[in-house]
């Protein structure tokens, strides 16, 4: 830490909140104020910003500045098969069920760069599920989702990947996925096939679909208790009765007003049945 | 803001540390009266093995912290793995699964700092043992904030690259022996 570092102070971050709110529609009221101050800070730092005002003057001005600035406020760190015991359980309690459908839509909210979309198409795929599915992956931020659209991944990361896709009861060659090109992977178009990648704000954007199962992983922890409230009526709402809903490893139905909707399926994976409306 | 948050105490801690703590936890007595944050380094599993382990050892009661938990006097509450934790204004946690932070979540510099911002001078940090930079930063924090900062003794600890490069960075209060800590913890 250097001596001259400016510590945002909390009213400098609620004047940027506020522009980001009243200038572009981006709403972070109900966000969880300490992730998003430490988020800035590191932007404020990182960008070596003279003065706060400075750094304002520049979010407000500048909109291609914005698109950084709204990849860095959220959190975009994701893998692939991420807790494999939950994958597992995917394959072997939610996936039989959703075969037995003519067809399968499944919402991924929040879906960052789209390593677990991608994980969900290889899990369809494998159990011969994926010609008759759509996979509606959203996010709040064009830019993840520009990256999520290329399926491009760093093949550094395919070691820990490959690893986590056996943990998850993955029984091929994890490779055959993806064809490696330099320092990147890229994966099978026939995956991605079946993906709708689209911008989805879960503060302000209402529901467009119904659903038999909606992942929303490592989102919720961000919002305060009414956000999550709100967030969780609207996947309740988007789901078909007897839909699937799974939350990060985590997160929690308890305490919260769509609690008598769900039972749970598989409470360490948070895997949960809609079972009332 | 008009709450009142508890005196809290921030613990530290990676490689060389769980004995220290396995020591420690078993002299403090509900008379200290702080909240008690305990962030460890380790195997990013997802299970609750560490926290189950030192409530065994421990008079106050001892959690993993959950999202929204609100922090209280008397409680232990454990970072669980893989995940960074933050404290709110309103006193409450935050878990939080952005980039490793010197290639470890949770950070000790993550949760220190975020602490001093919100509980300045109701704060008190201690880094414990361990092989890595972590929790330097969040030291300095805690101090420019009006907290109070120790580390474990680097002579006693089993290693002692973390608490030595804490006190090549900044003045630390209090370097602690491992006798000496229930006292300083009792005196907060």
């Amino acid at each position: 830490m250097k001596e001259h570092v400016h510590h945002l102070k909390d009213e400098e971050v609620n004047i940027l909140l506020n522009d980001l709110l009243e200038q572009y529609g981006y709403d972070f009221t109900d966000y969880s104020f300490a992730s998003v101050k430490r988020r800035l800070q590191r932007v404020f730092i990182n960008d070596r910003f003279p003065s706060f005002a400075e750094f304002r003057y520049r979010v407000i001005k500048d909109s291609t500045y914005l698109t950084y600035l709204m990849e860095q406020i959220t959190v975009n760190v994701t893998e692939m098969f991420r807790d494999p015991a939950f994958f597992q359980a995917l394959r072997k309690q939610v996936l039989p069920v959703l075969a037995t459908y003519p067809f399968i839509r499944i919402w991924h909210a929040g879906c960052s760069t789209g390593e677990e979309v991608y994980s969900m198409a290889i899990l369809l795929q494998e159990m011969g599920l994926l010609h008759k599915s759509v996979i509606y992956a959203t996010d709040i931020n064009e830019s993840v989702l520009e990256k999520a659209r290329k399926g491009i991944f760093p093949l550094a990361f395919m070691q820990q990947y490959s690893q986590n896709y056996l943990q998850s009861g993955g029984q091929l060659d994890f490779s055959q996925y993806y064809a490696a090109n330099y320092e990147y992977a890229k994966f099978s178009e026939s995956l991605s096939e079946k993906i709708i990648f689209a911008a989805h704000n879960l503060v302000t954007d209402r529901s467009f679909n119904e659903f038999q199962l909606i992942i929303c992983r490592n989102v919720l922890i961000y919002f305060n208790k009414e956000l999550q409230d709100k967030v969780l009526h609207l996947f309740s709402e988007s789901l078909e009765q007897l839909g699937f809903m799974a939350l990060g490893a985590k997160e929690t139905l308890r305490f919260t007003t769509v609690a008598p909707l769900f039972k749970p399926l598989a409470l360490k994976e948070k895997i949960w049945r809609k079972i009332a409306t | 803001m008009t709450v009142s948050l508890p005196r809290t105490l921030v613990i530290g801690g990676s490689a060389g540390s769980l004995d220290v703590l396995l020591q420690l936890l078993p002299l403090l007595s509900p008379a200290c009266q702080l909240a008690i944050i305990i962030v460890l380094h380790r195997k990013s599993d997802n299970d609750t093995l560490l926290s189950d382990l030192l409530a065994t050892r421990s008079i106050l009661p001892v959690k993993e912290a959950e999202e929204k938990d609100v922090l209280r006097p008397g409680m232990v509450y454990v970072a669980p793995a893989d995940y960074h934790l933050l404290i709110e204004p309103d006193g409450s946690l935050t878990l939080d699964y952005s980039e490793k932070v010197h290639y470890s979540r949770p950070s000790i510099d993550v949760t220190f700092s975020a602490a001093a911002e919100v509980l300045r001078s109701k704060l008190a940090c201690l880094l414990l043992s361990g092989a890595n930079t972590d929790g330097a930063e969040g030291l300095q924090m805690t101090q420019l904030m009006g907290g109070k900062t120790a580390v474990q003794d680097p002579g006693e600890a089993e290693v002692a690259f973390m608490p030595k490069h804490a006190m090549t960075v900044m003045k630390v209060d209090r370097v602690l022996k491992q006798q000496e800590m229930v006292d300083w913890v009792m005196s907060l």
